[in-house]
């Protein structure tokens, strides 16, 4: 086996690799033979293949998408699809290979688990090499298990909702992970279960010019209550890794469904992610969404609100550093009456990053009594990071209610000057700035999270002073 | 260790290239309270900004030091740790930061990093100072200064000072915007910090506070400069007689013509 390289960047702290520890790695480049191969692999059902296929025929057909970030640096052709980094799946994590085990470890995963999580599920580039829940859970009928997995378990259900939310047509990323998807979660939550603690996955890439696309669907029956939590990290490569995901999920009458993500991936990560609920009446749905790392993040978690009283919201932070572009934001789709959204966006840029907010507020005819708040505040750390908000709205039915505030700030001279005269060095000040400015996010995190979230942050902000 | 004692001479400062302080000298030592009076306009606030080191004041000539150490070689945090304290006409608000986390932060930033203080420690200090100036113990988890009243303002700055002890703690019109029972409850409060281990510079416009608060020394500040200094019986005179009374008497002819 190759030794385990530490490349440890400057300003990345989880930027290190295991060297090349996958049993199997496919070329470069995407084909109809690559689509084949994986679907293969997997022993998929014909239909699955079938639905690989013509998504792969649906990504070839997409234009890049030309009105956000800059994805010029992405070439498609230079991107590994698959790498299976391991025989088997682990049910505990001495079953897992010794070097993949010793990252997790690492990244503090089977710890998180021991202490406070329902169920974990650890997916390392293509394949989940864990994967872990609570007996007791599994007793309520709670399904929470890799995608792969599922398709061959729970065939009826995956096939009942996969791409039924975000169908292959629906943007060029979306194809591509329905093309080439492997690993991710699947959920169910059975009819009024209430699964009190989350339940985590954690998706980590390690090897160069690595695609990760996991496929995530989360369905949430009648009446039923759940916290999903994922985490993501990346070794910092010269060149690029993308990481496409999509995430499906369906809230029904009256369930309440949070879907919360710390993104960390290195600064060499393409990460252009596919997230939308749909929620049914009286249902709930709710995404917490921090986006710290990657190069570019392109992601904008929807929901629509198809039943009456259904409500959404996004809460999301954003930084962005050196070279960075966060081009994020939501789109809420109201469909029905007395439906409401809410939408708080929190962006910091600094050394020359940026930031963008991107949102879309929809309100549908026929939807009296609709509500959405939205608000965007940017704190902006230096004079070459830039920020941008970019709200749309449209809106045919006169009948609803609809909020919009946005707030630029600059760290001031006169608030530093403040902190400071308490003793606070200029870094501890700036850094007190900005950890007041996220505490909306962090709030609403579980409290291992906002220790994590918080540790990140301090960490990003090292060095941001002078 | 003797008291400490700040000693600012022949102090010059411009703000944006004008000449605000020209030439102000004072001394305060530990177990006394200075008043600081004057008109408005004529470098009260400079005067507590320059020796805390706010960047927009620029001294041009003269020294301030803290136990015979150069003041003005320091930034803002060494000084505050040196032992200075200010207490701000304006404080800022710092949204999401909780009172108490954020006088933690200022608590341990002049301790060894190795050795915060204890949570318990903290919290029963932080108690009592609140009793002292009966702020509801709920205080110490709003973000700071963020919603607060006036009056909630100066509060907390009083109580940043009981909490952090400095050694030399100026006051910027601390009583400013403060009905009658919040002047007495400041008050208190200084005069509960009141020891031989601290020396106080009261920045005052009114001679109100110092009903409450009997100053050792009283200093009329005009035109950038200390005019005359006294004992106690100088700020009633002021008191009767007006600020007029410095212009038309204390100031030679010539003199004064502010812009």
């Amino acid at each position: 086996m190759a030794t385990r390289q530490q490349l440890v960047s400057d300003d990345y702290e989880y930027g290190f690799n295991d060297g090349d520890v996958g049993v199997l790695k496919f070329q470069k480049g995407l084909t109809r033979e690559v689509v084949d191969e994986i679907s293969r692999i997997k022993q998929e059902p014909a239909w699955m293949r079938d639905f690989r296929r013509h998504a792969l025929d649906v990504f070839f057909k997409k234009p890049m998408p030309h009105w956000g970030a800059d994805l010029s640096a992405l070439d498609f052709e230079k991107i590994v699809y698959y790498v299976k980094p391991s025989d088997r799946q682990g049910k505990t994590w001495d079953e897992v290979p010794q070097q993949i085990k010793d990252t997790f470890e690492r990244l503090g995963i089977p710890e998180a688990e021991r202490k406070f999580l329902a169920g974990v599920s650890a997916q390392y580039d293509s394949e989940v090499v864990y994967h872990n829940i609570h007996k007791d859970l599994e007793e309520q009928g709670i399904i929470f298990t890799d995608t792969d997995t599922a398709v061959r378990e729970y065939p009826d259900l995956v096939r009942e909702y996969f791409g039924t939310v975000i169908p292959s047509e629906d943007n060029k990323f979306a194809a591509l992970n329905t093309a080439v998807w492997s690993g991710g979660s699947f959920v169910y939550l059975p009819k009024g279960v209430h699964c009190r603690i989350p339940l985590q996955a954690y998706f980590r890439i390690n090897s160069e010019n690595m695609g990760q696309f996991e496929r995530t669907l989360i369905v949430a029956d009648e009446g039923s209550f759940g916290h999903y939590v994922e985490g993501c990290t990346a070794p910092s490569y010269n060149s690029e890794s993308l990481h496409s995901a999509v995430v499906e999920i369906l809230v029904k009458e009256g369930a309440r469904m949070r879907y919360t993500t710390v993104q960390n991936w290195a600064s060499n990560v393409f990460n252009l992610v596919t997230k939308r609920a749909v929620a049914e009446k009286n249902a709930t749905m709710e995404w917490v969404d921090g986006n710290i790392g990657s190069k570019v993040t392109m992601k904008y978690p929807s929901v629509y609100l198809v039943g009456e009283g259904a409500r959404g919201m996004v809460l999301s932070i954003a930084v962005a550093g050196k070279g960075q572009h966060q081009d994020t934001g939501s789109k809420m789709y109201h469909y029905a009456p007395h439906t409401t959204s809410t939408i708080l966006s929190k962006s910091i840029s600094k050394h020359g990053g940026k930031t963008t907010y991107r949102g879309l507020v929809h309100m549908a005819k026929g939807v009296e009594a609709a509500k959405s708040n939205v608000k965007c505040d940017t704190l902006i750390l230096d004079e070459q990071s830039k920020s941008d908000t970019i709200p749309y709205t449209e809106v045919s039915d006169s009948r609803v209610e609809m909020e919009h505030e946005a707030t630029v700030t600059k760290v001031s001279e006169e608030q530093l000057f403040y902190l400071m005269s308490r003793g606070l060095s200029e870094e501890d000040a700036t850094r007190m700035v900005v950890m007041g400015f996220i505490e909306p996010f962090t709030r609403e995190l579980p409290m291992e999270f906002a220790v994590e979230m918080n540790r990140l942050i301090k960490f990003e902000m090292e060095g941001a002073i002078g | 260790m003797a008291g400490p004692e700040l000693a600012i001479d022949n102090l010059h400062v411009a703000v944006d290239g004008t000449p605000v302080l020209k030439g102000l000298t004072l001394t305060v030592r530990g177990g006394e309270v200075h008043a600081v009076m004057g008109p408005n306009g004529t470098g009260k606030s400079t005067l507590a900004q320059t020796i805390m080191g706010h960047p927009r004041y620029r001294v041009t000539a003269g020294t301030v030091t803290l136990d015979g150490q150069d003041v003005l070689a320091m930034k803002t945090d060494a000084r505050a740790r040196a032992g200075l304290f200010l207490a701000m006409q304006y404080p800022n608000e710092v949204s999401g930061v909780t009172t108490a986390n954020f006088l933690r932060t200022a608590l341990n930033a002049r301790r060894d990093s190795k050795d915060p203080i204890r949570l318990k420690e903290f919290r029963d200090e932080l108690d009592q100072a609140m009793d002292i100036l009966s702020i509801d113990h709920g205080f110490a988890n709003r973000y700071l200064n963020e919603g607060f009243s006036g009056g909630e303002k100066k509060r907390n700055e009083i109580l940043q000072m009981l909490m952090l002890k400095p050694r030399i703690a100026v006051l910027d019109e601390i009583d400013s915007g403060l009905d009658i029972d919040a002047v007495r409850i400041v008050a208190q409060g200084v005069q509960a910090s009141r020891n031989p281990e601290v020396g106080m510079l009261l920045i005052t416009h009114y001679q109100r506070i110092l009903n409450y608060i009997t100053p050792d020394r009283v200093h009329i500040v005009y035109d950038g400069h200390v005019v005359t200094s006294g004992g106690p019986e100088l700020a009633e005179t002021l008191e009767s007689r007006g600020y007029e009374w410095i212009r038309d008497e204390l100031v030679p002819a010539g003199e004064g013509s502010r812009a």
